[in-house]
């Protein structure tokens, strides 16, 4: 068997070497086709594994139903355990119409039943009936998938397991000469891919599903164990059946790829605009708001959502712990009608336990939501909770992957996340803080016997964000947010920021009253000594004309005197003195006046 | 018919079982033989199904040869992969019997023309 296997080895390699990208046929599954790369390698068979109940069947079956609807590759379906009924019905609640396409001439369904029981072998034989069906059925069609399942059925309605092996050598052979895409399911076995070792024949591609309940949570998980010649993704990946059929959700494929916006768009606060630059978020960005239980996040959330709404903007509400009825009737009271938006069809809300589905049902609802209903934001509230759903890992994954969704689309992310008491405040139970771009961190201050709300800004890419820490209100009116007091005694809230704020009004009152007192005592004394000095003034007028007064009367008594002398001397004929005397009488006078 | 009779002598319990079971249907047995062209290990089984009837149902059987290769789609009414296959549609039940049929011994437990049971 193994000399087989090496030599189906070698040329599958050389060929690769010549051809580095091996054709592919599309599943037009969604998450396959990008971590196969492209689809199924086209013309080979590719083997799929899983235990019962894995989705082998579905993933076969959507193959084809999809190569005929979307690829025009018409499609052979040889079921081994069902009967072209029960396919058919077992799919039409994915959405899958298989009598329709039997009559568009896209799929063929041919069941083959073998029964033990009523077979009994004697001598040689080949299975050349199984290649005659085959060949008619592709024939009929101009088929160009085939599905085998599950052709292990035959070791079970047939005794002789080496023309058994032989044949389906053959066929594996047959399939690729033909050059259909072949898909064959085979039941897992015990510490082996396959049951009956299919894998030795099918080597080109083997995918295997797996179906695992973790803490009553079950997870879907797909893996390529090998795709010869194309370099694929070798991650485990979940996927899920919905009624849209199957989807894998590839974790690392979105990459970092997605546009940037340079919109500004706000947070229906208009103080918290101011804080984060003036503007608010950017648009497509991813804004954590986490905190202590009743801090306000929700509320914030819902603030954002009523303006996203304002703007006209859809708006999407996942809500984890309250419906909706509870978060329109709680957002009323802080002055928030959200109902006129969900009446408009602007908002939706979607609430639902964490708990209910696992994390990759969780992840493909918000994926079909939003892109069924092409919101612009989308709230998750609170995202911790999905870890109840899962593991902190899985749920750290999933929200990356989730991330990277609404990014690429370009729809703003808005998560909450409940940080409890005792833990590190600026972290978060699923370590995102690192990946979203706006970090809005609300916290409790407890003092003076009251507890109050604050914000701050604990990060916000690509703007130059407030610092400060504000105190956050809830009004009948809104989201209001405050300065806290920031002095010597501390950071500063609610009714002790206000008894400080009256208390400094008081001091500066005071300190105004003093200064006006100061000032009237100024004026007063001002006018006091103005009164003084032109009282003074006065005097000094009244001394000065006295004075002159006087030195006037002197003058006229000298005067008196000399004339008087004159006279005297002029009656004693006393020529020279009178000259000499006249001169010194004036000089004297002068003296006197000074 | 001597040949026949001749069973009947050697097994009379089962065999008579299945005659009477057979006559109150139509009498004769309905074998189809599937092949795939005349390939050597079709024309064998042809040969020894035709020696096993002879041998044992001489004048009560009836053999239809269908041919896949030139009717392909006769395969799914019969549930045959295998080829060749011998069904026998009558007596009731329907019974497969894979392979060229070489070992008679095998081909008359199959057919049950021969019970099981007679190893013992």
């Amino acid at each position: 068997m193994s000399k087989v296997g090496i030599r189906m080895t070698k040329p599958a390699q050389e060929m690769d070497k010549g051809n580095r990208s091996l054709p592919k046929a599309p599943t037009g599954i969604q998450g396959l086709d990008e971590i196969t790369g492209g689809g199924f390698p086209r013309g080979r068979p590719t083997l799929i594994c899983g235990s019962a109940g894995a989705g082998k069947t579905l993933l076969a079956m959507e193959f084809l139903v999809r190569g005929a609807t979307q690829y025009n590759e018409p499609g052979v379906f040889m079921a081994f355990e069902e009967t072209a009924p029960e396919l058919t019905q077992n799919v039409r609640s994915l959405g899958f119409d298989l009598d329709d396409l039997g009559k568009e001439k896209k799929l063929v369904i041919d069941f083959v039943r073998i029964e033990r029981s009523e077979i009994d072998e004697t001598g040689d034989y080949d299975l050349e009936g199984l290649f005659i069906r085959l060949t008619a059925a592709i024939e009929a069609i101009g088929a160009t998938r085939v599905v085998l399942d599950t052709i292990e059925n035959l070791f079970a309605g047939l005794q002789n397991q080496g023309i058994l092996r032989a044949e389906l050598r053959r066929l594996f052979r047959w399939l690729k000469d033909r050059g259909v895409t072949a898909v064959i399911t085979a039941e897992r076995g015990e510490g082996a891919l396959t049951r009956h070792g299919l894998e030795e024949y099918v080597s080109d591609c083997v995918i295997l599903l797996d179906h695992r309940v973790t803490d009553q949570v079950s997870t879907r998980r797909l893996r390529i164990v090998k795709y010869r010649g194309t370099a694929h993704g070798t991650n485990e990946y979940p996927f899920l059946i919905n009624e849209d059929g199957f989807s894998v959700l590839p974790i690392t494929s979105l990459g970092l790829q997605h546009q940037v916006s340079g919109e500004r768009i706000s947070s229906g606060i208009a103080r918290l605009d101011t804080m984060l630059g003036g503007e608010g978020f950017y648009r497509g960005t991813t804004v954590l708001v986490s905190g202590t239980a009743g801090t306000g996040k929700t509320s914030v959330a819902a603030s954002f959502v009523d303006a996203a709404c304002r703007r006209g903007e859809r708006s999407l509400y996942f809500s984890f712990e309250e419906s909706q009825g509870q978060l329109i009737r709680n957002m009323r009271s802080i002055g928030l009608n959200l109902e006129q938006w969900t009446k408009k069809n602007l908002l939706q809300f979607h609430s639902s336990r964490a708990t209910f589905y696992g994390l990759e049902m969780h992840l493909a609802m918000i994926h079909k939501i939003v892109q069924d209903f092409q919101p612009k934001v989308v709230v998750l509230d609170p995202i911790g909770s999905l870890i109840q759903a899962g593991n902190q890992r899985d749920a750290h994954t999933m929200i990356i992957r989730l991330i990277d969704f609404l990014k690429q689309r370009e729809v703003t992310a808005f998560l909450t996340n409940l940080t409890s008491a005792g833990e590190a405040l600026e972290r978060t139970d699923t370590e995102i803080s690192s990946i979203v771009d706006t970090w809005l961190f609300m916290r409790d201050i407890e003092l003076a016997g009251e507890r109050n709300r604050a914000l701050y800004v604990l990060k916000s890419r690509g703007m130059a964000h407030s610092n400060q820490l504000r105190e956050f209100l809830l009004t009948p009116q809104g989201i209001d947010l405050l300065d806290v007091y920031v002095g010597p005694e501390g950071v500063l809230t609610g009714s002790s920021r206000l008894s400080q704020e009256a208390r400094e009004k008081a001091a500066a009152l005071a300190r105004q009253q003093e200064a006006e007192r100061r000032d009237r005592d100024r004026t007063r004394k001002r006018e006091v000594l103005e009164a003084r000095i032109a009282a003074l003034r006065k005097e000094f007028e009244l001394e000065e004309a006295e004075a002159e007064t006087s030195s006037a009367q002197d003058l006229s008594r000298e005067q008196s005197v000399a004339e008087n002398r004159e006279a005297m001397s002029r009656s004693r004929k006393a020529d020279m003195v009178a000259e000499m005397v006249k001169d010194g009488v004036v000089a004297k006078g002068r003296r006197g006046a000074r | 018919m001597k040949k026949s009779a001749g069973v009947k002598e050697q097994k009379p319990l089962s065999l008579k079982e299945i005659e009477e079971r057979h006559e109150a249907t139509s009498g004769t047995w309905q074998l189809r033989l599937y092949v795939a062209g005349q390939t050597p290990r079709s024309v064998a089984a042809f040969a020894n199904l035709k020696k096993i009837c002879e041998d044992h149902l001489a004048g009560r059987y009836d053999i239809e040869v269908v041919d896949l290769v030139k009717h392909p789609q006769l395969a799914a009414g019969d549930q045959i992969l295998a080829i060749p296959t011998l069904v026998r549609k009558l007596p009731q039940p329907l019974r497969k019997i894979v392979g060229d049929l070489r070992d008679t011994e095998r081909a008359l437990v199959g057919l049950q023309i021969r019970p099981a049971a007679m190893g013992e």
